[in-house]
C-alpha cells in the first residue's frame, strides 16, 4: 500500500472520477476526515464526485482537503485554490474543532482517568493540572478561531467590508499548541510509575500520536487552504 | 584505519549537490558520508537523534522561512555534531551565522575539508554534556524553572551568565523530551525534585 501511495503521490493526486473507497484503500486516516466534510462512509462504492453530489457537499473543497491531508509536499496551486469554496472549508474546520474538544481530548481524559488509578494524591493533581491547561490552551485557540476568525471570513463573503482585521493577523496568530501535547507524551511515555497499566498507556500514546498528526494537517489544511483563498477574497474586495 | 573516518550527515533537498558532497568526501578519505535526508520530517528527526553522526552538513532551505533563523539552535536538540551550513542558493548573513561554518557550492575540495576540520576542532573543545540523566546542576535549575523563576533571576540566582542557563535550559528539554514550563514542573514534581507547596 506504501508504495502505491508513493507512485500515486508522484504521478497524481486524488481526483473526482476515483471511486470513494479508492481514495479510503489509499489513506484511511482520511475516514473521520470525510465524516468531517458530511459525506458518509456507506457511499464508498461512488465515486467521489456522485458521493459529494449526493452528501451536498462540494467537490472541489473535499479534494482540496484530501490532498493537502494525505500528501505532505502538496501545496495546492492557484486555479484549484479558486475551485474551492470557502464556507465549506470552515465549515470542515469548524467540526473538526468539535471533534478534538468533545471527542478526542475527553477520551484522553477518560484513559488518564483510569490509568492513574495506581498513582498517588500528589501525583494524579499534578498531571491533572496539566492536562487541564492543555484542555484550556486548546481551548482558547480554537475559540479565537471560531470567535474571530470565522466570523470574519463570513462578513467578507456576504461582501461586508470589515476593517481592522485581515487574515495576515490570523497567521500571525498561530500559536503552537503542539509542543504541551508532546509534553504529555513525553510524561506518560517516561515519567510514570511503572504500575500504570501498559495497555492503558499504549492507547492514551496513540491517541496523542493520531490527534498530535491530526492538528499538524489541520495547522496545514489552515495555512495552504484557508490563508490563501481569504487573502484571494481581501485583495478582490479592495479592487 | 576504515574506522577513523569521521561520519558526515547530509540533510540536502538537491540530490546533485548531495552526491556531489558525497564524491569528494570518499575522494579525499578523511570523511564518510554516513547517511543523507532529503528533508527535516518527524521521523528523519528521531532517525537524527539516534545516529552516530561527527559532522551534518545542512542545507538551510530545509527550514522553512520563518525557523530558518532559529535552525542552529533547532539543530542542536537532535545532535552534539557541529552543523555546517551548505549555501546553494543566496541565503541571508543573519541565516549563515548561526552556523558553526558556512560552505558555498563553489567552494574547492581542500577548502570543504578544512572548514569541516575546523568545525570538528571548535566543537571538541566545547563542554559535552553525556546520557539522559540531568547533572546536579540541571536538576537545580529546573527546579528554578518550575518554581516560574525568569532567565535572568536563575542566572543571578547561581552567579552564572544568562547564555549558561539557556544552554543548562536546552540540555534539560534534550535530556527529558520536554519543553514547556508546565511540562517540566510536572517533571520535578513527579521525580520529587520540589513539593507541590513550592509550586502553587
Amino acid at each position: 500500500m506504501t508504495t502505491l501511495k508513493k507512485t500515486i503521490q508522484r504521478d497524481v493526486l486524488f481526483s473526482e472520477q476515483m471511486r470513494l473507497a479508492d481514495l479510503i484503500d489509499l489513506n484511511y486516516h482520511l475516514l473521520p476526515i470525510l465524516s468531517r466534510l458530511g459525506v458518509s462512509v456507506s457511499l464508498s462504492d461512488h465515486t467521489v464526485a456522485d458521493a459529494c453530489a449526493k452528501s451536498d457537499v462540494d467537490v472541489a473543497t473535499l479534494l482540496l482537503v484530501c490532498n493537502v491531508y494525505t500528501f505532505d509536499d502538496y501545496v495546492p496551486s492557484g486555479a484549484a485554490l479558486s475551485e474551492g469554496n470557502p464556507t465549506d472549508i470552515i465549515k470542515y474546520l469548524h467540526n473538526s474543532h468539535s471533534y478534538y474538544l468533545e471527542d478526542a481530548v475527553i477520551a484522553m481524559q477518560e484513559d488518564i482517568c483510569k490509568l492513574l488509578e495506581p498513582c498517588g494524591e500528589k501525583q494524579q493533581a499534578v498531571i491533572w493540572k496539566f492536562f487541564n491547561d492543555y484542555k484550556a490552551e486548546l481551548d482558547n485557540h480554537f475559540g479565537y478561531e471560531e470567535k474571530v476568525v470565522f466570523p470574519y471570513v463570513a462578513s467578507l463573503l456576504r461582501g461586508e467590508d470589515r476593517k481592522g482585521f485581515s487574515i495576515a493577523q490570523f497567521e500571525d496568530n498561530h500559536s503552537n499548541i503542539s509542543e504541551a501535547l508532546n509534553d504529555l507524551k513525553n510524561i506518560i511515555m517516561k515519567y510514570l510509575p511503572a504500575e500504570c497499566s501498559d495497555a492503558l498507556r499504549n492507547r492514551l500514546l496513540i491517541a496523542i500520536y493520531r490527534l498530535d498528526i491530526d492538528l499538524v494537517k489541520h495547522t496545514r489544511i489552515e495555512d495552504n487552504i484557508l490563508v490563501p483563498i481569504v487573502t484571494r477574497i481581501e485583495e478582490n474586495g479592495r479592487q | 584505519m576504515a574506522d577513523s573516518k569521521k561520519n558526515v550527515l547530509l540533510i540536502v533537498p538537491s540530490l546533485m549537490v548531495a552526491k556531489g558532497l558525497d564524491s569528494i568526501l570518499s575522494d579525499l578519505g578523511e570523511f564518510k558520508v554516513c547517511g543523507i535526508l532529503s528533508d527535516l520530517t518527524r521521523s528523519s528527526e528521531t532517525r537524527l537523534k539516534n545516529m552516530d553522526v561527527d559532522i551534518v552538513i545542512i542545507d538551510p532551505q530545509v527550514f522553512d522561512y520563518d525557523s530558518r533563523k532559529n535552525a542552529r539552535a533547532l539543530m542542536g536538540e537532535f545532535t552534539d555534531a557541529p552543523v555546517i551550513a551548505i549555501e546553494t542558493i543566496a541565503m541571508g548573513e543573519e541565516i549563515l551565522k548561526q552556523f558553526d561554518e558556512v560552505v558555498s557550492i563553489y567552494d574547492i575540495p581542500t577548502v570543504i575539508i578544512r572548514k569541516m576540520r575546523s568545525a570538528l576542532d571548535a566543537r571538541a573543545e566545547a563542554p559535552k554534556a553525556e546520557g539522559n540523566e540531568l547533572s546536579i546542576r540541571e536538576k537545580e535549575i529546573l527546579v528554578c524553572v518550575a518554581k516560574g523563576m525568569l532567565n535572568k533571576e536563575i542566572a543571578d540566582e547561581y552567579n552564572i551568565s544568562i547564555y549558561t542557563v539557556i544552554t543548562h535550559r536546552k540540555n534539560i528539554t534534550r535530556k527529558t523530551g520536554i519543553k514547556t514550563v508546565a511540562g517540566l514542573t510536572v517533571y520535578a514534581l513527579l521525580n520529587n525534585l520540589i513539593d507541590m507547596n513550592s509550586v502553587e
